[in-house]
């Protein structure tokens, strides 16, 4: 066989070609990092997944951290210079979210950047963002046990949510508790400090259970629930999984009144997709609901929906809201967008934001947030029922709790 | 005890989910040697068709979406296999290809139209409720898949062995020329075959809206299932269907029971493998005198 | 000139332009994002040998990639552990490092493993299913569950493997910081010289004896089989060559983006790169290299602009080349040059060029 297989290398050859011309007017860009460009705007970047499975979630977050830099644009800006975001699409893709990174702060220079969703997001973004000295606002509740100097985290800590959630449970007087969570970082990291909690605090696990990602078969673990007859369930499911497993868990027969289901991966927006009456009365746990009180929830809703009709507003757009507000707060109080002055600056700094005061607290960058326990209504809303007394100090290592030690 | 009892009807019940979501396959996969990876997006479209009626058919939105489901996935099987498919036959590898492509269009076409997020069909009144089996609850949405499984399963058995049309069906399932020269329009007949295959895979949809997630992303989490069962029970073979169905049903409920879901899935590939080789081509080999 | 040396000019033209021109041209932002495509080049290339040399459609090359790429991971994470407990397993609550790490502390195990892991799991599943004469779309599915099973095995095993999160975060690779741009260059032409060997060795692999029972077992595997052979035995080899790139890209996937997850490795990254290799042309080992490179390129610019669009145009190219262009990229040159050989006033004709045209699915 003679065959010259080389030869359909010529169509290769086209290709890089065609990849030089795309890239060449790239090359010319020398600024420094962190500046955000030169002229008369700041560039700063938006990372989130806009395709892919996470897209149903960023999307909404990416939404609410546009509606922040027209605020802000139109109070006149940032050092007197407009912000301009770059947008870019992570793709539920961790790799492309280390990639889209690097190109923001290399490419576009952008002044900081606003991103992530699931922990694998924000673990593959982590290392590009502390070898380029560069700033990532992470917007969602996590699992803790981190604390990047180049990353703040407007987010809940475990101890502004988990930990919250299991006191109420513990009031009211649950003591059998059931573990269900997708199988991946934030439930496994959760509910090994739920042990630890329980074990503490005179409560028992009985049991502990983890299904694939996009899971949708539940009678088992239903089944397996009722065995044990706890008295509350512990919920870390994520995504889709929580459509399937709530109409499964109600078709079987359980409801909030006889078996409460605590969840903490379930706001506003999903509740539409579960159907608010497999889930009505269940308890939730963040630090902002659209219900929550204040001037500046009312705002940040009213503004919200004004461009996006009939969207509802949940914690981590808020959370979204907020980073990009405290970022302008502290550039401006700097007097710059560089990094480590907006770091120095951003310590201590204080704001009043939809879901309260809001501070940075600035060991760890993270904020200070108000837990808040709130139970799903008919009307899919969700109504606050307890909240903590004040705004928790963020301990992401759970330092301050001693049934805590040897977590970390 | 009572619990693992319980499993029993559970397993039973995932396997009709399994049923209903390959059963199309059987046909479009079986007969015509077609990969149609577009069979869970024409699930999504059933799902989607139930949805679009909740508003005027109210509590029986279910039932009515059945048939109308039942329509929209068959026309738009039919679709698919007028402009392309038909290209396609007797090169099964690339339908693989080309449906996939095809699946990613139509995903994010639910994606535009419906909206990322998931929305909410609503479970009709009289399907709340469950009934006492062996001491476990079985719910009534349960109930309804086994009974539709049963019924799409006879209904396909009546309509092969009892009508004309089947049995011409049945006649290029087995041997496509001698079928061809003996006068049947085998073109007319794979048309057909490609839009009742896709129909059933419309009728699932609608089933799955009780008990699961109904959004765009929908198909790809049955997709791989539905292929495993199809393989497992022999191609083109109805019985080979339902059994792998019910076994594999059964297995993935008592290793999720003593193990857990993700172990579960993995000791099921792995029966599977060992399975095939012990029967390469799957429980019920249909008997051609094809020699590849 | 003659095609042979026409050949070897063109591979040096693109060597030249892969090795010189790209380098002195493109920021180091994006010579890293074309080393990471020479890398899915190099799994492509293995798919373009199984399946468009050997007929053997599989869909689980990312558990081959993922197997290099955490062979590679591992040795990367102790290393920067120093003789503690890579990170990720501290927070996943493991107190003593695995049995199943230890041995890639040792960066000769870790780089032998790359290779060595990926072509023993396809040896057994190859012996195994090869020899049943599970084939065709079977395999196609079996390949395909595996990639979901193996998937769901790394994420469940969150303390051995990392959980969804995979590997990430490396500060060490072999004395340099994969994160520094000098590494990020020494990389990309590591990685471009590999693909350019592994393109020289598969071809000289498809020109051998070996490569045309291949082919002969792709088109007639019952009468190889009459004739003597034993199909099995081609199949498998092929199998565990083709698992063997993959395992390499994987394990140079690692320094030059610095992560692999699980993600990676499903399968729909592993379709994908399927995908790209029936686009560039299954059955030219160019046309696997080309269609891994542009399909990649294509999504990273495209999915820049307009976000939910890629699924749209990926699907609908994907359409589109199957129906019309089955034969890929390469397939549309090759039809084009015969159209123009035969508008010209007919030169020299080549008498010993066979056809390469009648290759069934």
């Amino acid at each position: 066989m003679r065959t010259p297989f080389l030869r359909p290398l010529a169509v290769a050859a086209v290709l890089p070609a065609a990849l030089l011309t795309a890239c060449g007017g790239e090359s010319g860009d020398k600024a420094e990092t962190g500046t955000g460009g030169g002229g008369n705007t700041i560039k700063v970047g938006i990372l989130h997944s806009l395709s892919g499975t996470m897209a149903i979630s960023e999307v909404t977050v990416k939404n609410s951290e546009q509606l922040a830099i027209d605020e802000i644009n139109a109070k006149g800006g940032v050092l007197g210079k407009k912000l301009e975001p770059v947008v870019e699409d992570g793709a539920s893709d961790w790799p492309t979210f280390a990639q889209k990174a690097q190109k923001l702060i290399k490419k576009d220079r952008v002044a900081t950047v606003f991103g992530g969703w699931t922990s694998a997001s924000r673990k593959a973004m982590l290392p590009v963002f502390e070898r380029n000295k560069a700033l990532l606002w992470y917007p969602v509740q996590y699992e803790g046990l981190e604390s990047s100097p180049y990353i703040f985290y407007t987010g809940a800590t475990t101890n502004q949510q988990i930990v919250p959630g299991l006191d109420y449970l513990k009031e009211k007087g649950k003591k059998r508790i059931y573990l269900v969570g997708s199988d991946y970082v934030f439930p496994r990291t959760a509910n090994k400090i739920i042990k630890a909690y329980a074990k503490a605090n005179g409560m028992q696990v009985v049991g502990e259970e983890y299904t694939p990602l996009g899971h949708t078969e539940y009678s088992t673990l239903v089944n397996k629930i009722g065995e044990q007859k706890p008295d509350a369930v512990f919920n870390t499911l994520n995504g889709d999984s929580n459509v399937a497993f709530f109409k499964q868990f109600k078709s079987a027969g359980f409801d909030a009144a006889k078996l409460p289901v605590m969840s903490v991966s379930i706001a506003e927006e999903e509740v539409k997709g579960i159907g608010v009456d497999n889930i009505k009365g269940q308890p939730v746990a963040w630090n902002y609901y659209q219900t929550t009180k204040g001037k500046a929830n009312e705002d940040f809703v009213k503004a919200f929906q004004a461009k996006h009709q009939g969207a509802v507003t949940s914690d981590p757009m808020e959370a979204g809201y907020n980073a990009v507000h405290l970022w302008a707060a502290a550039a401006q109080k700097a007097g710059t967008t560089e990094v480590a002055a907006v770091k120095k600056a951003a310590a201590g700094l204080s704001l009043e934001l939809p879901e309260g005061k809001v501070t940075i607290d600035g060991p760890t960058q993270h904020v200070y947030k108000t837990a808040r326990i709130g139970v799903i209504q008919p009307d899919g809303l969700i109504k606050e029922v307890w909240a903590s007394k004040e705004p928790i100090k963020p301990d992401p290592y759970l330092k301050s709790y001693p049934w805590a030690a040897g977590l970390s | 005890m009572q619990s693992l009892l319980n499993q029993l009807p559970i397993g039973i019940s995932i396997g009709a989910v399994l049923l209903l979501i390959a059963l199309g396959l059987t046909f479009t996969f079986g007969q015509m040697g077609v990969i149609n990876m577009a069979h869970g997006e024409f699930i999504m479209a059933g799902a989607y068709t139930a949805y679009m009626l909740q508003d005027w058919a109210g509590d029986e939105a279910v039932l009515v979406a059945l048939p109308v489901a039942f329509a929209v996935a068959g026309a738009l099987g039919w679709l698919l296999e007028r402009l392309a498919i038909r290209h396609f036959y007797g090169r099964p590898l690339d339908t693989l290809l080309l449906t996939w492509g095809v699946s990613l269009v139509l995903q994010q076409a639910a994606r535009d139209l419906f909206g990322a997020p998931n929305v909410q069909v609503a479970a009709p009144p009289w399907l709340t409720g469950r009934v006492t089996l062996l001491g476990g609850a079985l719910p009534y949405p349960r109930l309804f898949i086994m009974a539709l499984a049963v019924a799409c399963v006879a209904g396909i058995w009546v309509y092969l062995n009892r009508s004309r049309q089947g049995r011409r069906m049945r006649a290029v399932m087995q041997n496509r020329e001698l079928a061809a020269v003996s006068g049947v329009a085998t073109a007319r007949v794979d048309q057909l075959t490609f839009f009742v295959g896709s129909g059933l895979a419309g009728v699932a949809g609608v089933a799955l809206t009780l008990i699961g997630p109904v959004g765009p992303s929908l198909g790809t989490y049955y997709i791989v299932d539905a292929f495993l069962v199809v393989v497992a029970g022999g191609l083109g073979r109805l019985r080979g269907a339902v059994i792998a169905a019910l076994a594999l049903g059964m297995l993935n409920s008592f290793a999720e029971f003593w193990t857990d879901a993700s172990l579960a899935k993995v000791i099921v590939f792995a029966v599977i493998i060992a399975f095939l080789q012990v029967r390469p081509q799957g429980l019920f080999v249909l008997r051609t005198r094809r020699l590849t | 000139m003659s095609p042979r040396l026409r050949g070897y000019a063109l591979f040096a033209a693109v060597g030249l332009l892969v090795l010189v021109v790209a380098p002195l041209t493109l920021p180091a932002f994006r010579l890293d994002e074309l080393a990471k495509y020479l890398c899915l080049a190099i799994a492509a290339l293995g798919i373009g040998l199984a399946w468009g040399q050997g007929g053997m459609l599989t869909l689980g090359q990312g558990v081959f990639f993922g197997l290099g790429g955490y062979a590679m991971a591992m040795y990367l994470k102790l290393h920067d552990a120093g003789g503690d407990l890579p990170d990720f397993m501290t927070w996943s609550g493991v107190e003593r490092l695995p049995a199943l790490w230890k041995p890639f502390a040792n960066p000769a195990v870790a780089v032998a493993a790359v290779v060595a892991v990926p072509v023993a799991a396809a040896v057994v599943l190859g012996a195994l299913v090869f020899r049943q004469r599970v084939r065709g779309a079977y395999f196609a599915i079996l390949t395909q569950a595996l990639a979901a099973a193996f998937v769901i095995l790394l994420v469940g095993r969150q303390g051995l493997t990392g959980g969804t999160n995979g590997l990430t975060n490396f500060y060490d690779f072999f004395g340099q910081d994969p994160e520094a741009e000098s590494t990020q260059r020494t990389m990309y032409f590591v990685t471009a010289t590999v693909l350019g060997a592994l393109y020289l060795a598969a071809r000289q692999l498809v020109r051998s004896r070996f490569g045309r029972l291949l082919v002969a077992v792709r088109d007639g595997e019952d009468r190889v089989r009459f004739l003597g052979y034993n199909p099995a035995t081609v199949k498998t080899v092929t199998f565990a060559v083709s698992a063997g790139m993959a395992g390499i890209a994987g394990a140079l996937f690692v320094p030059v983006v610095g992560i692999i997850s699980p993600s990676l490795l499903g399968v729909v990254p592993s379709l994908e790169l399927v995908v790209a290799v029936a686009v560039g042309g299954r059955y030219a080992l160019a046309g696997a290299v080309l269609g891994a490179v542009v399909m990649n390129y294509a999504k990273t610019s495209f999915s820049e602009q307009w976000a939910g669009g890629w699924l749209y145009l990926e699907g609908a190219l994907f359409i589109l080349v199957m129906t019309l262009a089955p034969k890929g990229a390469v397939g549309l040159y090759e039809q084009a040059r015969d159209a123009l050989a035969r508008r010209r006033p007919a030169p020299a004709p080549v008498p010993d060029r066979p056809k390469t045209e009648e290759v069934p699915a």
